[in-house]
Formats: C-alpha cells, structure tokens, sequence
C-alpha cells in the first residue's frame, strides 16, 4: 500500500477513532476521507485500515498493518500478541473497575458467605490476573455486550468492566468498589515492519512526539 | 456430512501440491548447507525434560511419561539436542564441528495467530568456532540457504545478547530494576521500559542512553554513531569479518534481544516483507555446549520452512515489496 507515510495504519473505531484522527490530522496526515466515510474501512490513498479496536493487535501483529492504535486494556487482555508498544498517547483514558449494585456490596457478601464472588466480564484475563494476585475465589462469566446488565439481573454478583466517566455505571445504578488499572491509547508496531520500516516508523514517533 | 476427525490443536497434514514446493525448497538448502560442510544429523523428537530444562532451552508445550516415569518432552529447539551430539558423541573430535537438521519442533504457541504448535525447521550448528569468524561463517551460510529457497529481498536482524544488559550495569541500575527493564525489553514494550528506566533516578545521559538505544537499528554506520559507553566491538568484528554481501543484508539493531536465556554474544532475526513475523533466529551460545561436558564456543540458526515457503509465495505475489 503506497502512502505518503509508506506505513499501512490501523486505526480503531469507536471512542479513541476520533482523538487517533484528530492526531494524524496534526502530524499532517489528512484523514477527512475516513470521518465522511463511515461504512468504508480501507482507506488505501492515505493506508489507513479501521477496525473495533480489539482487532489492532491481531493485523499488526500479523502485518497486514505495520502500526496501530489501541487501548492498554486491549494489548493487557492480549499479552502474547508479539507487537512492539512505542509509545504511551496519552489520551482515551479509562479506567478498568470492579464495580457491584450500589448499597451494600453484593460482591463482599458472596466472598463471604459463599466462597466465591460470581463476576461478568469482557477481560477475562486481566480480571483473572488480579483477583489471583490480590487472593479471591471468582467464578468469570464471559460476556460479549452490555456488562451493566449482569448484577442487574443476577447473573453475576458484579463487574469488571471499563469506565472513562463513571456516566453508564451510575446510571445503572452500579458504584465502583476498586480501581483496577489506568489504560491510555498506545502506538504498536510489528516486529518486521520496525526493522524493514524502521525511518518511515521513526520519523512518524517522532512526530507523534513533537504534538 | 463426513464425520470430524481433526489434527491436534496447531498441526495440520501437507498433501502432495504443497510437499512438492517444501521439498523442493529443503533440498536447495540441504545442498548448501553440505557444500560449506554441515552434515546433516537425526536426533529423538522426544528428549528427557531435566536435560533440556538444564541447559536453558525451553520445555515447549508437550509433556509425557516413559515407562520408568520419566518425564520427557517434545523437543523444541534443534539447538539443545546438538549441542548434545556435539559434547556426547565428539568428546574428542578435533573442532570445528559442523552440524545441520532439518525436524519438526514443538511449542505451546497460541493458535489462530499464524502460528503452529508443531513447525518443520531447517538449521545449523557451528560448534568449536569461536566469534567473530565463526558468526560470519554462519551468517554466510543462512544469506546462501535463504538465496537457494527463492527469497529475494530477505533481511537479517544482528544484535549483541550481552550489550543491553552490560549497558544497565555500566549506567549504575540494580539488577533487580535490571531483570525489569530486560523483560519489558524481550517483550517489547518500550512503553514500560521507558517508565522503568525514568524511575531508576539516573543522571540524564544514562537515561537518555537506556531509552534512545533498544530503538537503534539500521546499517552498519550505526555502530559509529552511538556513545563509546555502548559495547559494540564484537558487532563491529562480525561486521569486519563478513563479505559485502552478506554485510548488505544485515541490519545491526542495538535493541533486538532473543527469549532464549542460552544466547552469549551476537543474535540474529530474519525477516522477510513478506512475512509478518521473522522467519527464525539464532546467535553465540558459548557455554551450552560446556553444559553438557565439553566447553567449546558455538553459534547457529534455525528457520521455519514453512514460514519460508509462505515469505516466497508473498514475494512471488509481489506482496511487501518496496
């Protein structure tokens, strides 16, 4: 794919689609084809490929992009992915709670009359990982769409979940118990293109830099 | 509906169209590897766990038990196995010893992701051939192999396994800070090891220094270029040692680490445009081979041919390149 970069860009859609565009917009990179086209999803002229942003890691680590953006909590949940993490961005700041119905928690009470606290989920992993390292007994629940819905309803005693605002948890009538972990956008780049690419690579990160 | 019977998780048949092209690659390199006098040697796919557990190699995904209750695993380099051979069964042979394989590897590699959990590798060990002459020697070898598979516009990735850890001891960064930033290195965040090493509480040089070079890779003029407190003399002796040729597909990349702990002096990456992952690797691994009773300096590569086979479609289909 020829592009003034050289480099194929995957670009994630959803809530950091719009800070990623403004940026490349900055580095000089003109993106407007991508904001009035929001059926299309490869953007060949300026080699930019959109996709949900859990789908970053597997192209670039396979190559068919050579750099991405996407979340920390998406590279988190997907640690053997072999891709490069070049840079922190800073912005689509979130944070990943766990979070249970408001009043008292439901989460503690099945800990300890139960044994074992029932949690949904979209990270299981990373969920795993941290109630393994703090010592509680959880029983996962994968699920694919609204995680409020889960205590809601029952199904689970609480939530793992990404919040940036606290807006939809509140609503929902969910408070947060612990703060997990922080996650910011990052710029990742496979293995092979940081070697054969390395100038067209470079001199983007340090554009990057210098906004 | 024809009834499901699948191959294990990671392993798949090779029928005849697709055998056809692989033999026909593994012979080209088969004839390079015995022109520069690489004898090609057999060794059990299946070797006892605390040999190779021993000897830093990796235990892959694949456990079992002999009838003695054993435990034993699927090997998952060619490397370890050799250096065997090498100490057993040449315990007096006057070196250099030169080995080649061609075996299918087994490791506890995710699926769905390009990868196989078992993979026909081709390779060669240089043992009793100390650097820089010895790297060169192999490094000339892999440029031929790769040449006589098909490949056109291959690349090889050349480090120093030693450099960024001496680097951390000659900036002052205690080892357990050290053994941080490395595996945030292998891993290849450079989002951590920057975090790391800014919290290290270094003078600004060191800093800089510690950050800027793991992102240095590019032709040899490199190594002129970086701090004299960075230790690239034997990158600049393998580079010295080398023809043009092969010195015109080497990139020297300050930062390239492999995850294999027996790795001693130069490492090496190839990669393909057409590939998205590297194709293989290897390096010096002066002190295994002593593991096993004979001290002598070694050093050798492998690849995956099937990675090969997919990098030479790509290049045929014009794919990746410039």
């Amino acid at each position: 794919m020829s592009t003034k970069t050289g480099l194929t860009i995957a670009v994630p859609r959803g809530a950091l689609m719009g800070d990623t565009l403004d940026l490349l917009d900055r580095i000089g990179i003109d993106t407007s084809e991508v904001r009035s086209n929001d059926r299309k999803l490869l953007f060949e002229d300026i080699g930019i490929v959109t996709m949900r942003p859990s789908d970053v890691p597997t192209y670039v680590e396979a190559g068919a992009a050579d750099i991405g953006f996407t979340g920390k909590d998406v590279l988190l949940e997907q640690p053997e992915r072999a891709v490069y993490e070049l840079m922190d961005l800073g912005y689509g700041r979130c944070t990943l709670v766990l979070a249970s119905v408001a009043g008292p928690d439901p989460g503690a009470e099945a800990l300890r009359r139960l044994g074992v606290m029932r949690v949904a989920t979209k990270y299981t992993k990373i969920a795993r990982r941290f109630f393994e390292e703090t010592g509680r007994q959880v029983e996962l629940v994968e699920v694919k769409g609204s995680v409020e819905l889960a205590p809601l309803t029952g199904l689970v005693d609480a939530i793992v979940d990404l919040t940036a605002t606290g807006t939809t948890l509140r609503e929902n009538g969910l408070v947060v118990r612990e703060e997990i972990l922080v996650a910011t956008a990052r710029l990742i780049a496979n293995p092979v293109a940081h070697k054969l690419k390395a100038a067209a690579i470079d001199d983007l990160v340090e554009r990057l830099r210098a906004e | 509906m024809t009834a499901m019977y699948p191959t294990p998780s990671g392993t798949r048949d090779v029928l005849p169209d697709e055998m056809r092209e692989l033999r026909a690659i593994t012979d080209a390199i088969r004839t390079v590897f015995e022109d520069h006098g690489y004898g090609e040697v057999w060794t059990p796919a299946i070797e006892f766990e605390s040999a190779v557990d021993r000897m830093g190699g990796s235990g892959g995904g694949y456990r079992l038990f002999d009838d003695h209750g054993s435990v034993l695993c699927l090997r998952s380099d060619l490397t370890v196995p050799i250096a065997r051979v090498a100490a057993t069964r040449y315990a007096t042979a006057e070196p250099p010893l030169r080995f080649s394989s061609f075996a299918h590897v087994y490791r506890g590699v995710k699926p769905g992701r390009g990868q196989m959990r078992e993979t026909l590798q081709a390779g060669v060990e240089l043992i009793g051939a100390a650097g820089p002459e010895g790297t060169a020697e192999v490094l000339t070898v892999l440029c031929r192999a790769l040449e006589a598979a098909g490949l056109r516009e291959y690349r090889i990735g050349i480090g120093d396994a030693g450099l960024y850890s001496a680097l951390l001891a000659e900036c002052g960064v205690d080892d357990a800070r050290s053994a941080r930033i490395l595996d945030a290195l292998v891993g290849r965040d450079l989002v951590r090891l920057s975090v790391e090493v800014h919290d290290a509480g270094l003078d600004a040089e060191s800093t800089e220094l510690l950050t800027t070079i793991p992102l240095l890779r590019g032709g040899a003029e490199l190594l002129d270029t970086v701090s004299e407190r960075v230790a690239t003399e034997r990158l600049r002796a393998v580079h010295g040692a080398v023809s043009r040729e092969v010195a015109e597909r080497l990139i020297f990349d300050l930062g390239l680490v492999r995850d294999l702990d027996y790795y001693t002096g130069a490492v090496f990456e190839i990669y393909d445009p057409a590939a998205g992952m590297p194709l293989g690797g290897g390096g010096r691994y002066d002190d295994l081979v002593g593991r096993f009773g004979r001290d002598m300096p070694a050093v050798g590569f492998s690849f995956d041919l099937n990675g090969v086979h997919i990098a030479l479609a790509g290049e045929q289909r014009g794919e990746g390149v410039a």
